[in-house]
């Protein structure tokens, strides 16, 4: 049985149908331009093709891992595409697409997986955090700045991201809890892209995961996570609803990860084809391309050059990649401590002096 | 003697199986560990053969794995769980040192809790942070809890059975660079008991002192150290708590020089108590300072300078070089 079995679900909100045609909702309007729209696209296609030679990448060699947002771009960039610059974002590991959204050069992405740095961007230079490798941290993190917003009495709101596998973390329910009963101005953004490596997300929640907000006295809400419009509508609104006062909001974006979970992962040991074929239809990318084409607002022209900014890109991260070096040695002694550490810097000497002796030819 | 080449990973898998078959209490969980068989597939097909009740992929909750584990095994199961990383333990860790290691004591032993939480460790395959890390020294420094970690396929076989067996709390550490390392195994009869450490290779000039995933640098370090004529006997501690100090003892009184290898961090690592340990019981046989060699005082680095982190062969006969200076 299936979560969805046991409830009855109002319908998911909705602002364009796998086929491009827009949908009225009667609670999210989205007053949008051709420009934004194509915008939109162009934010979707430079993020999937980055994205794939991320993928390309890592089969080479040169990077160790990656964690491709295939199949996830309308969650995420319609969803960055909702903040405002100062804003605060924490993603997990996949939020590619929100970085993108945030202004972090993708290059900057790749180095942890490379293995050269644990986070190689300043997360106050573009308000969002560093990738966090363990899961649930982040969200109590969230909860906290949001505090801080509060008591600064600044109107900025704080963007949570977290994953179906990550809502069975206790730290996540901390979160939920901190943000209600200080009325924070936080929106946790769940992409339940229906599976936590291997499990479903069925073995983590009988109930979907928006209703959970329910519990902690603030509004939940399911958005079709593959449509960008409702993803960019629908945080917008949670966005502005905390900026105003009215505290957290937990949005729920059902989408699905086309991908392995990573590179490393063979997803044919768990999960049948058909699955995949099936949202392969709902695509994010391929349904704004047909309202686009259908409302006369992109030729060929257009698509043409998305696809060849992509290709620059591409070829941007490939040479950057391949020309990204090595740490030296006394990397992983550096900034420890912000006062420094005797030890460390004993151990930093010793080791020095030590790899100093096999240059000497000892 | 029935032997048969098995990987680490294999050999733990025909491990858990042979609990399943022979213990109907035995209950398997963690992330992934059903259908997918783990991300290091040690619990491949277990789940297939033995159901999804005795073999359950857990939600993605660590503090629930361990939190469950407990009160199966109050109801009378025997829990062996998996923590899918090293560096995603924590989440469990107050479940682990408040209550696990504590309510035999707590209820003056009316309680038993066997349960056996496994940990990959280690580093040494490229990983990105939080997927390389040592923590066993947090573990050993809480009372009621045993602390283990097998070097080879043999020993990963029978020390898990034997952790599963006991009726004491386990942690046990896997040391995941060496899940693809093949050695035979003799499943009909156990090598040692648990907490039993091993003379690995005997010698004379020092000991090294390690466990699990740097054993094998120790060997290597032993052949290399052989060349020059240096002859040195290479302990497998097997068990970190309880420690067989005794193990330890005999061969420093033997080569009066001392170097513990692991590659937890030095600094309040498990080699400060063996050190420790050694100057107190075995000081008038000592010929050298002991030495130390390990992680440092940092977080684990980046993939890309692991091996200048790792405590590799040229570090670990550097410290040899020094203790024989003596
Ligand atoms: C505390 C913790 N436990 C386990 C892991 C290993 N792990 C990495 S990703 C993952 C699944 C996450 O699923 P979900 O939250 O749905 O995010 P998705 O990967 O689908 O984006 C697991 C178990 C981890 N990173 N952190
Ligand atoms: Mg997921």
């Amino acid at each position: 049985m299936g979560a969805k079995d046991l409830v009855d679900e109002p319908e998911l909100v909705q602002l364009l149908s796998p086929e491009g045609r827009r949908i009225d909702h009667p609670r999210y309007s989205l007053d949008i331009g051709p420009d934004a729209l194509r915008g939109l696209y162009r934010d979707m296609v430079l993020t999937r093709r980055f994205d794939a030679e991320a993928v390309t990448l890592q089969r080479q060699g040169e990077l160790g891992l990656w964690a491709s947002l295939l199949g996830q771009e309308a969650a995420q960039i319609g969803s960055g595409r909702a903040t405002r610059p100062d804003d605060y974002v924490f993603p997990c590991y996949r939020e590619h697409g929100v970085a993108w959204t945030r202004g972090v050069d993708p290059l900057k992405l790749l180095g942890m997986f490379r293995g050269v740095n644990h986070g190689g961007w300043d997360p106050n230079e573009n308000n969002f955090h560093l990738y966090t490798i363990v899961i649930g941290p982040p969200l109590l993190h969230a909860a906290g700045y949001a505090m801080g917003v509060l008591a600064d009495g600044a109107d900025t709101a704080v963007l949570s991201y977290f994953g179906d596998g990550a809502s069975s973390q206790g730290d996540v329910a901390e979160a939920f809890t901190f943000a209600s009963v200080h009325n924070a101005p936080v929106v946790f953004f769940c992409q339940n892209n229906q599976w936590a490596i291997s499990t479903p997300t069925e073995r983590q929640t009988r109930v979907p995961i928006h209703r959970r907000a329910a519990g902690w006295g603030f509004p939940g809400v399911r958005v079709d996570g593959n449509d960008v419009l409702a993803c960019l509508a629908v945080t917008r609104d949670a966005l502005e609803r905390a900026r105003s006062g009215q505290g957290p909001m937990l949005i729920e974006a059902l989408t699905y990860r086309m991908g392995a979970h990573a590179t490393s992962d063979d997803p044919t040991r768990y999960r049948e084809d058909a699955e995949r074929r099936e949202w392969e239809a709902k695509d994010p990318i391929l349904r704004l391309e047909r309202h686009l084409t259908q409302e006369g607002h992109a030729d060929d022209a257009f698509y043409a050059e998305v696809a060849e900014e992509g290709e620059r890109l591409a070829r941007r991260i490939r040479e950057g990649v391949r020309a990204m070096p090595d740490p030296d040695s006394a990397a992983m002694f550096r900034h420890v401590y912000a006062d420094g550490h005797e030890l460390v810097e004993e151990e930093q000497k010793r080791f020095a002096d030590y790899q100093a002796s096999f240059e000497e030819g000892n | 003697m029935v032997s048969q080449e098995m990987t680490l990973a294999g050999a733990l898998n025909a491990s858990l199986r042979r609990a399943l078959e022979d213990d109907p209490k035995v209950r398997i969980s963690g992330e992934d560990v059903g259908r997918l068989g783990g991300v290091f597939r040690v619990t491949d097909g277990l789940q297939k053969d033995f159901g999804e009740t005795r073999v359950s992929d857990s939600p993605l909750a660590e503090s629930g794995i361990v939190g469950t584990a407990i009160g199966l095994a109050l109801r009378g199961y025997r829990p062996v769980v998996e923590i899918q990383f090293d560096g995603f333990v924590f989440p469990a860790f107050n479940q682990i040192v408040t209550q696990l290691a504590k309510m035999h004591a707590r209820s003056l032993g009316k309680v038993r809790l066997p349960v056996v939480v496994r940990i990959p460790y280690g580093g040494g395959i490229g990983a990105i942070e939080h997927h390389s890390e040592s923590p066993e020294a947090y573990f050993m420094h809480t009372a009621g809890l045993k602390v283990v970690s097998p070097a080879t396929a043999e020993d990963g076989y029978w020390m898990l059975r034997q952790a599963i067996q006991s009726d004491d709390p386990v942690i046990f550490f896997e040391p995941k660079r060496r899940y693809w390392d093949k050695a035979p195994v003799d499943t009909s009869v156990a090598p040692a008991p648990l907490h039993k450490a091993r003379v690995v290779r005997p010698g004379t000039d020092a000991t090294l002192v390690t466990y699990g995933p740097t054993v094998r640098v120790g060997l290597e370090a032993a052949a290399a150290a052989a060349e020059d004529g240096t002859s040195l006997e290479v302990v497998d501690l097997r068990s970190l708590s309880p420690l067989d100090f005794g193990t330890v003892r005999a061969s420093v009184e033997k080569t009066g020089r001392l170097v513990v290898v692991h590659e937890a961090p030095v600094f309040v690592g498990p080699g400060a108590e063996i050190a420790a340990r050694v100057q107190e019981q075995c000081f008038y046989h000592l010929e050298a300072p002991v030495l130390r060699v390990g992680g440092f005082h940092a977080p684990y680095p980046p993939s890309r300078l692991e091996d200048d982190y790792l405590p590799g062969l040229d570090r670990v006969l550097d410290s040899v070089d020094q203790v024989l200076a003596y």
